[in-house]
């Protein structure tokens, strides 16, 4: 891959601007102290710790599925220069593009090796029976299926299951090599207290949560490569890759929102609350209008806009990809501008309480100016409701997309996400034999993201509340 | 097994908090014996573990807390050998509880009077069918007029006073033989203290009861205690009856507190201060505990927890000078004189630096959905003063008397809404802008609260340096650093303070670096708005001691707002006397604390609990609250209040009578006629 095959989309920028600025907010906090204190207790938490774990997982995927170039084709041109593909995949995609290419002819079950609609096949001997055809690709290695199919799974899993133990050791070993360095002990010492749980930041729990993660994943990467892990779809696609592909969708509805928001909710909010008056009147008016709006009427009306907008001017993206992403990122904005009125409310109450605290008037009885004070004595003591409300939200967010795109006013439906997998499930539950997976795919990705980050959250808001925590 | 005629014995108590390797001894080995009928005052600075003592007792640890050993008999029943469920019945019982707070320890969508009938209901079954007519009887007997009526009443309804009087009524609906009371006054004005002290000391009077009473004020002690216990670092350091406590306290300890007591007589000298700070009660202590910061340290206290030694019957302290002899003891004992000042006091002129003429700050309030303005709070309703430069001026008035608000409005932190404040011949109302803000580096604010005065996000350096570098004062940046350092060192904290978080310093501490910021700028006149009022008697000692010195070497000149009188007595060159708004007395220290004029002063002074052995003298106490800004009395604002009202108060406000050119009242019983004994003074 080289820089002039890659395609930056918006959102790809924004995510990327935005773990900058994670990165940059992470360097400022560890030089202070009251921002530092709060985070270690976070990390010294064991929900803490191991639902960072399982974020981790989301967050690499959905970084690494954030990295989109056109793909060199097999075979160069006659002139032997490289040419590319018209599609637009991701560095993701590249790394599990046999799930992305072994499509089947439609609907099978989770580790089939036949479809799950009968069909008419030709046999050799030119005869025609209906019965399950079986598999392009899901168990086409095997001989006899109804013989094999049992001990095949059992073997792949139990390879599956020792790889990840495998990896886990080496891992938790290297960690521990780094903690020996760090504390100066022995190693014996080191491991049996990280065993015990005797660490301040409670490696063991990290250890088996990491564990269990790797297990699964090797587990599931084991058998995908030969079966359809969680089935395949109506048009034969893979959803196990369906559902990976989902995770950046939800991340970056969850995230990119709040960046949105953000600023505008920081800011007027402060606004509101230091200066009173006529500001505050012209803020307050602002977002009750905006509120008693119904968010999801707002939604829809801009979504359709921007449709009829792309339908008319379709030649203005080169790729699906790109129009699907334009669609994402006003998804993004539309349920910002929706959603930064309760963050303003709570930046309002707090700001009017600080502007009478003593150490602001003290502030105006040295003549220091009002954004100085802004800046100085207000941002920095809400920033801990605003971290927060961030955090409790981002879960909210994946929640809302998978809503919205059930009712078709959500992402582009050529996206893969939650919400699109749960929309088509509407259709597909209603068929008899009943098509589970999809949905219940959807739902475990889903729920698995949705309960770590609301744990998590749970955690933050402990840690930064100064009701919950004295800060010494 | 417990003596017969004690009420309540308490032997070797011993309280934990939090669990782990090392949890905070909050009592540490306590022994006390309650008298039936007596009043038994525990006395120590905070954190000294006295609220945990009473809260062991009453078995309402919180959550983190367990008792660890001891026994507590009231009576002949061991209370930590009952059931949870017996002990239900001992609680509001035989054994009552007042907290501090009066505005939380009542439920505020109950009515008083249901709330009074819980406790009748529970714990007086002979009352059980006649519990409305009880909860009238219990609220007369603690002195709310019209019963009846506010027993119908929520608690919004009812001033801080009438609200501790309910609490106390709660209390006394199981005929308590034992009240414990924390700090029962603390939160309310002085006024209104004496109101419920006298209270407590009728209804003793009348049940027989015995109260334990637990305070930080000296002065209580010596109104209303029979005997006092005196509490260090989760131990009991001494137990004495209060005469003799107050004639010759024993331990290092009790004198220590008593010197640093500001008064009228100390006003020369620097007050005594106790060096260092209580110490961690984490810590295990080898030798006594006050060894750290006692000036009549010997080797033995470092090394031995002196034991308890019994002086008289109930009297007795825990040191090692109790079995000493008086001569090995008077080599360690450090020169008893007062510390001197380090510089003569600089020449103060006479010249007015600051004069503040008929100053008004009204609130409106606003009403509906046009938010009309429908009324005015009046918090400073013309306000007249001038003070010299390099002198104090004491604003003294109960809380909500606008004492705050006229220091804001003068360092126009709050616009007033007429009058003039003149600073040095500049009119600050008229200020604004750039020329405001540049007038400020010379008007500076010391706030009550020194918790909520530093923005806990900052370093200290850069809480000092902000005020330089707003004013564009100090030069460099490594200057400024420099002149941080150097006004650390000025207020008494060691250099390295400026890299560390304000929550890392105690109360004192963290007070010196409120001075040391203000100080930063240079200002000549300071705003001290109750700098004291929320620190330990021994911390308060420290912090006037460098309002005082910092005032004879750089010629500072104070407005110093305040409610506590002793504090005036010590600091102070004038004083002036607020009440709703307005001053109705004014004049030197020795003028208006030696012979006030204004009855609402003479009150004022009588009720101020006082540190003295002589007979008590007579008390005048005010019935009722002050009433609301909004809404003041007409004629003379105190005459509801006032014992020598006449018809003519009611009519219009007093003229300010002029008694001598330092000298006003504003009352129409004060003429020329009846200035006695003030020509004196004057």
């Amino acid at each position: 891959m080289n820089m002039d095959n890659l395609v930056i989309l918006w959102t790809d920028a924004l995510v990327y601007l935005l773990l900058v600025v994670a990165i940059a907010f992470g360097i400022y906090a560890s030089r202070k102290e009251h921002l530092r204190a709060p985070w270690r207790y976070v990390i010294r938490s064991k929900v803490g710790i191991g639902t960072l774990v399982v974020l981790l997982f989301y967050v690499v995927i959905g970084l690494s599925d954030s990295i989109h170039f056109h793909p060199p084709l097999d075979e160069p041109d006659k002139n032997g220069e490289v040419i590319y593909s018209s599609e637009v995949i991701s560095l993701f995609d590249q790394m599990v593009s046999g799930l992305r290419a072994r499509q089947e002819k439609t609907y099978s079950a989770p580790l089939a090796t036949h479809l799950y609609a009968k069909e008419n096949i030709e046999l050799p001997d030119g005869t025609t029976i209906r019965d399950f055809p079986r598999l392009k690709y899901g168990g086409a290695h095997l001989q006899d299926p109804e013989k094999d199919w049992k001990g095949d799974i059992m073997a792949l899993s139990a390879l599956g299951i020792f790889k990840g133990l495998v990896l886990t050791l080496v891992l938790s070993n290297i960690l521990l090599i780094f903690l020996t360095i760090r504390s100066g002990c022995s190693f014996e010492h080191t491991a049996r207290n990280v065993l015990v749980g005797r660490t301040e930041i409670p490696w063991c729990v990290a250890l088996a949560v990491l564990g269990l993660m790797l297990v699964v994943f090797m587990w599931s990467a084991e058998l995908a490569t030969k079966y359809h892990l969680l089935g395949t779809d109506k048009v034969g696609e893979d959803v196990f890759y369906q559902s990976l592909k989902s995770i950046r969708t939800g991340l970056l509805i969850g995230t990119l929102t709040t960046l949105v928001m953000l600023p505008a909710a920081v800011l007027l909010g402060i606004m509101a609350g230091y200066f009173r008056g006529w500001v505050d009147d012209v803020i307050q008016y602002t977002y009750t209008t905006l509120n008693s709006i119904p968010g999801v009427l707002l939604i829809a009306a801009a979504i359709l806009m921007l449709q009829i907008y792309m339908s008319q001017h379709a030649d203005e993206f080169n790729s699906l990809v790109e129009r699907a992403d334009l669609r994402l990122l006003f998804l993004c904005i539309i349920l910002g501008v929706t959603s930064w009125t309760g963050l303003c409310r709570l930046l309002r109450g707090e700001a009017m309480k600080l502007r009478e605290v003593d150490y602001v008037q003290a502030a105006t009885a040295f003549g220091v100016g009002h954004f100085q004070i802004i800046s100085r004595h207000i941002l920095p003591n809400v920033l801990h409701i605003v971290l927060i409300s961030v955090v409790l939200d981002f879960s909210r967010l994946v929640l809302a997309e998978a809503v919205l795109s059930y009712v078709n006013i959500g992402v582009d439906p050529t996206m893969n996400s939650w919400g699109n997998m749960i929309n088509s499930a509407r259709l597909e539950m209603a068929r008899e034999p009943v098509v589970w997976w999809s949905l219940a795919a959807a739902m475990i990705f889903m729920f698995t993201l949705v309960l770590s980050a609301n744990l998590f959250s749970d955690v933050v808001r402990d840690a930064f509340d100064p009701r919950l925590r004295s800060t010494n | 097994m417990a003596d017969r005629e004690f009420l309540l014995h308490v032997d070797n108590l011993t309280t934990l908090l939090g669990s782990g390797e090392r949890p905070v001894r909050a009592v540490d080995g306590v022994d006390l014996e309650i008298h039936r009928g007596e009043t038994f005052t525990l006395l120590g600075e905070s954190g000294c573990g006295k609220s945990m003592t009473a809260l062991s007792i009453m078995r309402l640890l919180p959550p983190a807390g367990r008792i660890a050993g001891g026994n507590v008999w009231l009576g002949e029943t061991n209370l930590l050998d009952l059931p949870e469920n017996a002990m239900r019945d001992e609680r509001g019982g035989r054994m009552g509880m007042i907290f501090q707070e009066p505005m939380t320890s009542l439920n505020p969508v109950l009515t008083v009077g249901q709330q009074i009938a819980e406790a009748v209901k529970i714990h007086d079954p002979d009352n059980r069918n006649r519990v409305e007519a009880r909860v009238v009887e219990l609220l007369g007997s603690v002195g709310i007029p019209d019963p009846e009526r506010r027993a119908r009443e929520y608690p919004h309804q009812l001033s801080g006073g009438m609200k501790q009087r309910v609490v106390i009524a709660i209390a006394l609906a199981g005929r308590p033989e034992l009240l414990i009371a924390d700090e029962p006054t603390t939160a309310l004005d002085v006024t209104i203290q004496a109101q419920v002290l006298g209270l407590l000391k009728d209804l003793q009077q009348q049940t027989g009861m015995a109260i334990m009473l637990i305070t930080h004020d000296l002065g209580m002690v010596s109104e209303v205690a029979d005997r006092v216990a005196v509490m260090y670092a989760g131990q009991i350091v001494e137990v004495a009856e209060t005469a003799h406590f107050f004639g010759e306290a024993g331990h290092p300890y009790s004198r220590k507190l008593f010197d640093s007591v500001p008064g009228k007589e100390k006003r020369d000298n620097k007050l005594a201060v106790i060096k260092g700070t209580v110490p961690s009660l984490r810590e295990t202590f080898t030798g006594c505990r006050f060894a750290e910061r006692c000036e009549q340290v010997m080797p033995v206290c470092r090394e031995q927890e002196p034991d308890w030694c019994e002086l008289e019957t109930g009297q007795g302290m825990r040191c090692h000078l109790c079995t000493q002899q008086p001569d090995e003891v008077a080599e360690s004992i450090s020169p008893a004189e007062e510390p001197a000042w380090h510089l003569p006091a600089k020449a103060s002129s006479t010249d007015t630096q600051l004069e503040v003429d008929s100053l008004k700050v009204h609130f409106p309030i606003h009403k509906g959905v046009f938010k009309r303005v429908v009324g005015q709070v009046k918090a400073v309703d013309g306000v007249s003063f001038s003070i010299p430069s390099g002198k104090t001026l004491a604003v003294v008035g109960e809380s909500g008397c606008g004492k705050t608000t006229v220091g804001k409005g003068i360092l126009q932190l709050i616009r007033p809404t007429a009058g003039s404040a003149c600073f040095e011949g500049e009119e600050l109302t008229q200020l604004k802008g750039s020329k405001l803000r540049k007038r400020r580096s010379d008007l500076q604010i010391i706030f009550q609260d020194p918790v909520a005065s530093m923005n806990p996000r900052m370093l200290v350096g850069d809480i000092i340096e902000e005020g330089m570098r707003a004013q564009g004062v100090g030069g460099s940046t490594e200057q400024r650093r420099a002149r941080t350092r150097e006004l650390l060192e000025h207020v008494g904290l060691s250099v390295d303070a400026a890299t560390r978080y304000p929550h890392e310093f105690s109360g004192g501490q963290r007070q010196r670096i409120c001075v040391a910021r203000a100080l930063a700028v240079e200002p000549r006149l300071i705003v001290c708005d109750e700098p004291t009022s929320a620190l330990d008697v021994s911390v308060q000692a420290q912090i006037l001691n460098l309002l005082k010195e910092l005032q004879r070497e750089m010629g500072l000149t104070y407005l110093f707002i305040t409610h506590d009188i002793s504090v005036v007595a010590y600091l102070a060159h004038e004083v002036a006397v607020m009440y709703l708004g307005r001053i109705v007395e004014r004049g030197t220290v020795q003028e208006v604390l030696e012979s006030p004029q204004h009855p609402y002063t003479r009150a004022l002074l009588s009720v101020v609990p006082e540190i003295d052995t002589e007979p008590k003298r007579s008390v005048i106490r005010l019935e009722g609250d002050m009433p609301s800004p909004a809404n003041p009395p007409s004629g003379c604002h105190f005459h509801p209040r006032c014992p020598e009202a006449t018809d003519v108060c009611a009519m219009a406000y007093p003229e300010e009578v002029q008694l001598s050119v330092t000298r006003s009242v504003c009352c129409v019983r004060v003429g020329a006629s009846t200035v006695t004994g003030n020509e004196e003074n004057g």
